[in-house]
């Protein structure tokens, strides 16, 4: 293995750039695919800038992942099959109805604040970089959220007992947030990254304290999806790339 | 009512001072007319953006490269954008939005027909942006000049942000054009779908144009349809060139005499199909708008009933 910056093996900046980019990517279709379903004209415009956002770093954190074999962005997105896919299970599922679409953004926003929080105090400059220009971006994916489940979850019965499906049907995807592969672990241990398990307790305070104001509650259940860092997906990934890769795969030698 | 003198020198002096070059603003008295008709063709472009959303749309899920993929969604968000503030724009001269969703979604008002074609290619995202677009362009720089000072302005605007989009449409051309030869000839196929419907979006040709006369002495439409197709034409045949893409059109040539570009006929029965519903796309594009409105209702509903409660909460406190 090699050493690269900060002590930091590149096979696991590799691997952590590569799941996080891959998280990024993948939400970021999703929320193109509201693109002219969106239940209102401005939400057209959020849903947009979300998806802008997270392509963005994306293609910062895939650039990143390739920079040890020379593999750029497109080789990245488009030529790895869903096997080798870092994603997390949350990010893949499906938009369901717009409740869901705010849930799985709540969840995983938090998340990523915290994480790009630590990450962009960390020793490996250009993951500190990344995170630090994506936290603020974050930061409004967060605030966004927030105002929808308020809404929904404050809103019509209809809107709340949405509100009460969608959590229950993203809940079991959010144990995974918190473990760390080892590539992770041997990266947090050398300060480039946070620890997983200091994220847990503000992020569960974080949207406890939002949904208890909204009249909603974290389901009763426990979380316990996972694999999606290991490559272990759901259905829903394959679909997905299928889409996204298949014209690029189309015509393996063009540029564009 | 039958009109008397105060509303014909009412009218006498609107004319008058549309004749002075002076803008015509919201509080400003205006025919109902005059209302009637700038509503109509604001509420139409409005219509016409957001739906134009749709056949790129189309395409970003698909993107061939996270460049082009960032490239479209920005443009398609753009496109939201310019709906948006021409929305706000109608709703200057006492229209809601709702009620212009309301006629679109039931088939009551019109919006540009070029966008009933289907988009079957990536290459179609390339001649969007360049025909498309720079058809939009050409009419919208003469609408910047429009009589309605609010119409006017949102068409500045608009207008740089559409010529950002011309440009990058004709760059994604140029990359399939000079790339493989399956890419080139995705690129010319997609011109050769795109270049008549795009001629027609300037409208009939004047001899059949029924409205032109009014609004053209109202200020409302400053150039001819023809002659905004005339320059669009000798704009863009120097830029096919450039792409090395062929336009299907045998009798187009340089007229040394007219010092203009002379084109073939327009094929103006397939116009009328399209704009009376029986596009490729007519019924599709309305079906997606109608059912985002209605996936909508209860998320906006949600949003009314929050809101409400909020205000009460702080007018209790
Ligand atoms: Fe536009
Ligand atoms: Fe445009």
């Amino acid at each position: 293995m090699t050493a690269g910056v900060a002590g930091l093996w590149v096979v696991d900046l590799r691997e952590v750039a590569l799941g996080l980019g891959d998280d990024c990517l993948v939400l970021s279709h999703r929320l193109a695919e509201w693109t002219t379903h969106a239940p209102e004209l401005e939400e057209e415009m959020a849903l947009a800038n979300l998806a802008l956002d997270l392509l963005g770093q994306a293609r910062s954190l895939l650039t990143l992942a390739g920079e040890a074999d020379g593999r750029d962005e497109d080789h990245l997105a488009y030529w790895r099959d869903d096997r080798d896919f870092h994603n997390l299970l949350l990010v893949e599922q499906p938009n369901g109805d717009f409740a869901v679409t705010m849930t799985r953004q709540l969840l995983f926003s938090t998340f990523q604040e915290l994480l790009y929080r630590g990450m962009a105090a960390g020793t490996e400059p250009r993951l500190a970089a990344i995170a630090a220009k994506g936290v603020m971006e974050a930061r409004y994916h967060v605030e966004h959220a927030r105002l929808w489940v308020q809404r929904l979850g404050g809103g019509t019965e209809e809107s709340h007992r949405r509100m009460c499906r969608a959590l229950d049907l993203l809940w079991p995807y959010t144990r995974e947030l918190f473990e760390p592969t080892e590539s992770w672990s041997r990266a947090a241990d050398q300060g480039a990254v946070p620890p997983l398990s200091s994220l847990e307790e503000p992020w569960r305070h974080s949207i406890e304290s939002l949904l208890a104001d909204s009249d909603l509650e974290i389901p009763g259940f426990p979380a316990w999806q996972s694999g999606g860092r290991l490559g272990r997906h759901s259905e829903h990934l394959g679909h997905l790339l299928a889409e996204m890769q298949h014209l690029h795969r189309s015509h393996p030698n063009a540029s564009w | 009512m039958p009109p008397t003198n105060s509303d014909e020198s009412r009218d006498l002096a609107f004319q008058e001072a549309i004749d002075a070059d002076r803008t015509v603003e919201p509080r400003d008295w205006m025919p109902e007319r005059y209302r009637s008709t700038m509503v109509r063709q604001i509420a139409q472009h409005a219509h016409s953006e957001i739906i134009g959303m749709q056949p790129e749309g189309n395409w970003i899920t698909r993107a061939p490269s996270l460049r082009r993929k960032a490239i479209l969604l920005a443009k398609v968000q753009d496109e939201a954008g310019h709906g948006l503030y021409l929305y706000a724009a109608a709703e200057t001269l006492g229209v809601e939005r709702r009620e212009l969703t309301e006629l679109l979604i039931t088939g009551r008002q019109k919006y540009s027909s070029i966008f009933n074609y289907p988009t079957l290619t990536w290459a179609d995202v390339g001649a969007i942006g360049w025909l498309v677009d720079g058809a939009a362009i050409t009419n919208q720089l003469a609408l910047t000049k429009t009589s309605y000072g609010p119409y006017a302005r949102a068409m500045v605007r608009i207008c740089r942000e559409e010529s950002f989009h011309q440009r990058q449409g004709f760059e994604l051309l140029s990359e399939l054009s000079r790339g493989t030869a399956a890419q080139h000839e995705m690129a010319q196929d997609a011109v050769n779908r795109w270049w008549w419907p795009a001629l027609m979006m300037f409208g009939p040709p004047d001899t059949e144009s029924p409205n032109t006369a009014q609004s053209m002495a109202w200020k409302i439409k400053r150039v001819s349809n023809d002659d905004l197709r005339q320059r669009f034409v000798d704009m863009t045949v120097p830029q096919a060139q450039a792409l090395a893409l062929d336009l299907p059109d045998p009798q187009l040539r340089w007229n040394d005499a007219r010092d203009h570009y002379d084109f073939g006929p327009i094929d103006w029965e397939e116009f009328r199909q399209v704009v009376s519903g029986h596009g490729a796309c007519n019924a599709q594009r309305i079906a997606v708008r109608r059912a985002a409105d209605e996936d909508g209702a209860w998320v906006r509903e949600a949003a009314r009933a929050w809101e409400g409660r909020q205000s009460s909460r702080t007018s209790a406190a």
